[in-house]
Parts: structure tokens; sequence; C-alpha cells
């Protein structure tokens, strides 16, 4: 385990929203975080990707305090795709996955063949190649978000955090980035911790779940494990039934409203 | 943008030839100027005599180049580097091409103490002058500018420094200096604030070795150093956590590209007054010639150099009265900006 909280308290200010969280990442895993809004998943996976300084407890990386090791060596170890990420204005392709080379350079070393090497591997691995050279605001959103991913994979760190990878997209390009997703994990061997508000999806793409409620972990293993009716009830207040995914297998969360409900059969309805 | 990179063994440079040229061009032209300097004037100087006046300490001329016009000619040079190199670091930081050392509250922040200080001293209240004799303009205006640059910094952090709120905070704190300033000049005597005017509007004239060498040492320490944090500088483009991922310490280096403009900007202010504009265009301008993303810091400090040195030529030679540089530095440098960005527009 190379990434782990140990009671973390974690908040803005005096607003404290998680308090006293233990997780640990498995090594070489696809971890996805998922909850209601304002749970604190993102604010743990910040707190993981040290852009949030615990209040209280530490973020360990391979046994080290993760604030107490410089940043730019754990830059070269651990990358993070924060939600909604901004790029200056005018921006290429090539510029910005470029930028994900920043640790590995110094100002006697500012453009190493291995940061050629790292940038055209990114680039061809997120299918970006022949859109190198193009602007980033001319990409669609799910060819930008593919750009980001493409930065955060030229950084070329074992564990890489992803906060919403999906938000904003449509499903076509939901797929698409977590398909990316689950092709850099098997190809590349990394260890990824993500947060995203698709069930099914996470249920789909992830090795392992971690359903949180009011900054507390609820239940966290294997997709079929975590991902039961009654989790849902408890993590969601939310009643559903959980069928199998007929593609992937994977559980399927069907929710359940009062409204849109599907007329009961004829014979049921007449009676005798 | 286009760049090129330089390899050697493990070493590697990636250079903009866009910023190249104009920093060279800059530094050409700058000698053009600095040349002219040397022979126009009350006394007209020839190549050779300019020549002989510098290398021969008993020439006639000697005294008007090695005294006079060189240093003078050097203090605006060095001044105007200076000046656009903290205009670029902070127009980077604020992400806003409007910000100056003035949005810092180091030229307020400066003029505000010189004012006092010189109103203080004068006749009409009997005089303070054991305050602005011990200390004298040059300090009281380093004093100020620091003092103006540590207000606005430390109102504007806030469990982190935010460009946004560094303008806002500025803006502030600039408009409380310039009503002190302005009152100090309404009470004071009239012979007092004429000559605190005089300094406020920014001026060259009568600036000697006294005045090049604490400009030359702050450039000399810091340049390189800026330079060094140009990384960092064009990474803090990015959003906070994008950059603060990538391993960069995104408050320690905005505090320490902040703390060098506000020094650089003081000392130039110390040297030669507020020379206005410089600050603002110089960046803006070496901006767009070099086709860059955010103000390139050696490109801007060659072009401060040469603005604010042609400036002081027109200044010094063009009128029948001589003019303040930096009512110059305003009229040559608006217009050309300005033609910048309208043919960036087409």
């Amino acid at each position: 385990m190379r990434l782990q909280a140990a009671s973390v308290k974690l908040g803005y200010g005096d607003r404290t929203i998680v308090d006293g969280l233990d997780l640990g990442v498995e090594t070489g895993t696809v971890t996805t975080i998922i909850g209601p809004n304002g749970c604190g998943k993102s604010t743990l996976l910040r707190a993981l990707g040290r852009l949030l300084k615990p209040q209280g407890g530490e973020v360990l990386l391979d046994g080290k305090r993760i604030d107490r090791t410089p940043t730019r060596e754990v830059a070269k170890i651990l990358g993070v795709l924060p939600q909604a990420p901004a790029a200056p204005e005018g921006l290429t392709v090539a510029d910005l996955v470029a930028r994900g080379r920043h640790p590995h350079q110094t100002w006697y070393r500012q453009w190493s063949s291995d940061d050629e090497a790292a940038v055209a591997d990114a680039l061809a691995m997120t299918d970006l190649t022949d859109l190198a050279e193009r602007p980033l605001d001319e990409l669609s959103g799910g060819q930008r978000q593919r750009a980001w991913l493409s930065m955060a994979l030229a950084q070329g760190t074992d564990l890489l955090l992803l906060d919403e990878p999906t938000t904003f997209l449509d499903l076509a390009h939901q797929v698409e980035v977590l398909e990316l997703v689950r092709h850099l994990h098997q190809r590349a061997g990394r260890t990824i911790v993500m947060v995203l508000h698709d069930l099914n999806l996470a249920a789909r793409y992830a090795d392992r779940l971690v359903a949180m409620r009011d900054g507390r972990v609820i239940a966290s293993g294997a997709p079929h494990e975590v991902l039961t009716e009654d989790l849902v009830r408890e993590v969601f207040d939310l009643d559903a039934k959980v069928i199998e995914d007929p593609v992937a297998g994977t559980p399927l969360v069907i929710p359940i409203g009062p409204h849109r409900r599907r007329p009961a059969p004829d014979h049921l309805v007449k009676g005798p | 943008m286009t760049t090129i990179t330089l390899r050697i063994a493990a070493l590697s440079w990636r250079l903009r030839p866009r910023g190249v040229l104009v920093t060279v061009g800059g530094v050409l032209l700058l000698g053009l100027l600095m040349a002219l300097n040397m022979r126009l004037g009350d006394i007209r100087l020839s190549v050779p005599e300019v020549i002989a006046a510098t290398f021969d300490p008993s020439s006639a001329a000697h005294f008007v180049v090695m005294e006079l016009r060189l240093p003078r000619a050097l203090t605006g040079a060095l001044v105007g580097a200076a000046l656009a190199l903290s205009g670029a670091i902070i127009q980077s930081i604020a992400r806003n091409p409007l910000a100056s050392p003035e949005i810092l509250g180091v030229t307020n922040g400066a003029s505000v103490l010189v004012v006092a200080g010189v109103v203080a001293s004068g006749s009409a209240y009997g005089g303070a002058s054991g305050l602005l004799s011990t200390l004298g303009i040059p300090a009281l205006s380093l004093l100020g500018g620091l003092i103006g640059g540590a207000l606005v910094y430390g109102l504007a952090w806030r469990r982190g420094l935010d460009g946004y709120r560094l303008v806002l905070v500025g803006i502030g704190v600039t408009a409380v200096f310039t009503n002190v300033k302005f009152w100090l000049l309404t009470v004071g005597d009239v012979n007092d604030t004429g000559r605190a005017m005089v300094w406020i509007s920014g001026s060259l004239n009568g600036r000697g070795w006294e005045h090049v060498q604490p400009v030359a040492l702050a450039l000399a320490v810091l340049l390189p150093l800026t330079l060094l944090g140009t990384r960092s500088l064009d990474a803090l483009r990015y959003g906070d956590d994008t950059v603060t991922a990538l391993g960069v310490r995104t408050n320690l280096s905005r505090t320490l590209m902040i703390l060098a403009a506000v020094l650089l900007a003081a000392v130039a202010t110390a040297s030669a007054g507020p020379i206005a504009f410089v600050a603002l265009a110089a960046p803006q301008i070496a901006l767009r010639l070099a086709r860059s993303g955010q103000p390139p810091l050696l490109s801007s400090a060659a072009v401060g150099a040469v603005l604010t040195t042609g400036a002081d030529l027109i200044a010094r030679t063009a009128f029948p009265l001589e003019l303040p540089v930096g009512i110059v530095t305003a009229v040559l440098g608006a217009p050309y900006l300005i033609h910048l960005i309208w043919r960036a527009r087409k």
C-alpha cells in the first residue's frame, strides 16, 4: 500500500468535512470513491494528492508523510488531475502535455530527450498525436479531457488521482475517458484513484469501490460486494434495485421512485 | 509557439527565437541610444570627442561625459529595466495586463513618504529638516516603497496569495496613498510642493553615479534570481491545483517573485522618482513583439531600458526647456502600445 490516509481530519477554515478517516489505496488497482454531493469525496482526494493539508492525522506516501516530502519529489510519484482544470489561453495540446514534465525539469535541463519521449508516448497512448498542434480551445470536451489525462500521463507517475474526470461530458465521452483510464491501468500498470458520480460506470470501471457519506467511509471493496440495495439506501437515501449489468456483469443500480413505474400486468389488476 | 531546443550532453535549454531577437535587438538599440545620449546636449560632441572624453581624464569634455551624461543615461537605462522587470513579474502573477508596481503600493508609498519628507523639512512649519537631511530623498522613497509593498502584500494574504485579491487590495491602498499625497501637497508650502512635484513626475535630471549604483546592484542580484523563477512563473499560469500537483510551491513562488518585484520597483523609484508607464507598457510591448503567452522577463527589461533611455534623450534635447522623463515615457510608450494592440486585432 503506497498511499494511505491515517485518521485524517479535513476541512476548510472552521468547517470540518472529514473527521478521523482511514483509507488505504491498494497498489495496482483502480479505486473509485462514490457518495452523495458534499460527502467529502473530492476533499479526500485533494488531501491524498497533497492539494489540501489535513487539519489532523496524516497522509502517507511510501510510508512517509506526504506534507514533509519535497513536493517536487511527490510530483514524480503521484499525479493529480483536479476537477475542471484551467489552462492558459491559446495553448496547444502539445504545450499542455509537455507541462506534465515540469517536475522532471530544471533551469539547466529544460527539455531532455526523456521529456520528449514521455510526451510522445503520452500523446500516442491517448490517441492525440494527430491533434498535438491543435489549440486546446478547438477540441471537443472529450478530446480536451483526454489531453489533460495525457498531461498527467506524461508526468510519469505510478499513482494517479482523478477528480471527477467525466464531469461535463456526455455519456459517449464519459465512456471514452473511462475506457482510457482502464487502458492506462492495464498498459502502464498505474494505480488510479478517482471520484465518480455515476454509480453504474463506477462499478463497471473500478476494481474497488469506496462508498462515503458525511465524511465517513461506509463500505469498501469489490463493486459486487459494496454496491448493494442496502448500501444505496444507506449512502444515498435512495430505494433501488441492483441487478447484473448485462454487458459487464457488474452491479447495475436501478433507482426506484414513486412516479414513473411500470403498470402492473392486467391479470393482477382485474382480480377474480 | 515556436521554440528551439539546445542540448549539450544531459543539459538542455529551450529558447524562443523571437524572444531572443527582441532582447538582442533591444540591447543593440540601447547601445545606439546611449551613444547618442553621450553626443547630444548643450555641448554637442562628435564620436571621436566622446571616445577621447571617456578614456582621457584630461580632455575638455571628460566631466560632461563621465560625470553628467553617462551616469544619467545609465540611471535611466537601469531604472527602466528594473521597472519593466518588476511590471512583467506583477502582470504575470496578477494575470492582468493592467497590473504594475503602482498596484502593489510601491510607487505611491514612496511618493507619500517623499512628499511628507519634503513638506515637513520645508520652511512653512518651522522645518523638520533633520529627518530629510539624515535620510535623504532616495532613502525615504525606498522606505515608503517597501512599506507600501508590504502593506498591500500583507492585506492581500489570506491562506495564500491570489492575483485578483492582490490587484483589488492594491487599488484600495493606492487610492488611500494618493489622497494622503494630495493632502500633503495641499497643506505644504508652495516652494516645497513644487520641489516634490518634480520628483513625483519622475526625473533623471542631475542623476550621478550614486544613483546608478543601487539600481545596478539590485539588478545584478535580482535579474538572475527572477530568471531562475521564470519556469515557476510560467507554470503559475495554470490553475493552483494543477500547478501544486506538478510540484510547484505556489505561495512560496509567488511571494518570492513579488518580493523581487517590490525591491526592483522601490530601488528604481528611489533613484529616479516614479517614472510613469514604463512598468505597465514595456512588458506588454515585449510580449507582443516576442509573441509569447505572458510578458517575457528579459525582453521586458530590454524594452524598458530602451523606452526610458529614448524618452530621456527626447526629454533632455528635443525641447527648449527640459521635461521630466516620466512625461515623455507616457507620451512615447502609449501610442506605440496602442499601435501594437491595434495591429494584433487585424
